[in-house]
């Protein structure tokens, strides 16, 4: 079923010490008053111009795979392409947090207002994450509601692990999202530019298992996909 | 000069006003805008990067003194002009095709032109032909690249294909970063340089273009 999701505003705006330590910052209580400062700023504005909401369809395996077939690319030569198959669940989404954060801090680095805008994006990006993460959550709720009590989600984008951001076409086409807002580019690149997109897909933490051995992963410095593993494969 | 060490100092507490009246207070008492700019703005960015370098101040703090740089800057370029001060060097900055991700580049060019480096910045979603076009079109002498997500960074390999390509290797020098890329990444593409954050970045790009 397609849903429009509309969080409540405070959904969208992640922790501090979230924010701190995706930046490689010290804790809060270590913070100087002039950082603490451009922080709070930060949370505060975030708080008052995100709009977050997102659209989530749920869909079968046939259809998912429908999703993958116009990038013409073995879906065994992709992360997503060799985990969905064992998925017990699956959906696309796309969440957003609207266009007036982006914009301001679009506007903060046009007025040289640097530590402000570089602060507010960190905050932004972590507040799309959590987006995503709130999505998956929504939907493992709604596994173990049917009777899938171990069901593990992790969302799978574009971008990433061997998808290419063209991936997000036949995407869109599925779920549609400029209902909420968000279009594509002729690179594929999406506006506003603090969205997430992809598929969760859920299933017992074993189905997201893959041994990192993609061509793809000879390039990657990142190495996420071994934590991500790691978070699904221990217990709930 | 006395003048110019507080309008180091000012720097490095980020403090854009003081460094903009000492600027012009510099100016006034007829220092030459090349000496404000050297010994005491970039002396200041210097001191900055380099307790960046050591994890002693952060990001934020870095990007306070470049707005306090930016204002001394600014009160400085006609001057500098008119001194026939030249800059050090032309850099083209941009995040590949199909990435928009830009914060990382905007970083690097901000430290850049705190070094005073002149920068053409490209933006996002930069086609690997634009980056050796602008280079050739503006006269750079290096390319900077960025990437965020690991399906764009390889396109960074034929940023540096098609400057040999062009016949351009040796005077127009690549340089990569962004959070998927490291150094081997840089050596297998055969780029000139890695820089893992935008403070390094500044010492790499000196370093290879000798400024």
């Amino acid at each position: 079923m397609r849903e429009i999701v509309r969080f409540a505003k405070h959904e969208a705006v992640p922790e501090a010490r979230e924010v701190l330590a995706a930046q490689g910052l010290p804790e809060e209580v270590a913070l100087a008053p002039r950082l603490r400062r451009i922080l709070d700023e930060a949370m505060s504005t975030a708080a008052t111009l995100v709009e977050p909401r997102a659209v989530c369809e749920d869909l079968s395996a046939d259809r998912f795979a429908s999703v993958l077939a116009p990038l013409g690319v073995p879906a065994d030569d992709l992360v997503v392409g060799r985990v969905y198959p064992r998925a017990e669940g699956l959906a696309l989404f796309v969440a957003t947090l609207g266009e007036a954060l982006p914009g301001r801090i679009r506007q903060l680095f046009d007025e040289d207002a640097l530590a402000e805008g570089w602060m507010l994006d960190a905050v932004a990006s972590a507040g799309a994450d959590l987006l995503a993460d709130r999505l998956a959550e929504r939907f493992r709720h709604a596994l173990v509601a049917r009777g899938m009590d171990d069901a593990r989600v992790l969302p799978y984008s574009p971008g990433y692990c061997g998808w290419p951001t063209r991936g997000q076409r036949p995407l869109f086409d599925a779920l549609r999202p400029e209902e909420i807002g968000v279009t594509l580019n002729d690179s594929c690149l999406m506006s506003p530019i603090k969205t997430v997109s992809g598929v969760l897909v859920a299933g017992p933490g074993e189905a997201h298992r893959f041994r990192p051995d993609f061509p793809f992963c000879h390039d990657c410095q990142t190495h996420e996909c071994g934590w991500r593993m790691a978070s699904v494969l221990g217990k709930a | 000069m006395e003048i110019l060490k507080r309008i180091a100092d000012a720097l490095q507490q980020g403090d854009d006003q003081r460094v903009g009246a000492l600027t012009t207070e510099a100016l006034g008492a007829g220092l030459p805008a090349g000496d404000i700019l050297q010994q005491g703005l970039v002396a200041g960015m210097n001191v900055v990067g380099e307790q960046f370098r050591l994890r002693e101040i952060f990001l934020p703090d870095v990007l306070l003194a470049a707005r306090a740089m930016y204002a001394g800057l600014d009160l400085l370029k006609p001057h500098l002009a008119a001194e026939g001060v030249p800059s050090r060097g032309k850099v083209v900055l941009g995040t590949m095709k199909g990435d928009l991700h830009d914060i990382g580049k905007n970083l690097v060019g901000i430290m850049l032109k705190g070094a005073g480096f002149e920068v053409i910045d490209l933006g996002h979603d930069v086609a690997p032909e634009v980056f050796v076009d602008a280079a050739v079109r503006e006269g750079a002498t290096l390319i900077g690249m960025s990437a965020l997500l690991t399906t764009t960074m390889t396109r960074m390999r034929e940023v540096v294909a098609l400057v040999r390509e062009r016949g351009l290797a040796g005077k127009v020098r690549t340089i990569v970063g962004g959070a998927p890329v490291n150094a081997d990444f840089a050596r297998e593409i055969g780029a000139d340089d890695y820089a893992c954050d935008a403070a390094r970045a500044v010492d790499r790009v000196r370093a290879l273009l000798g400024a």
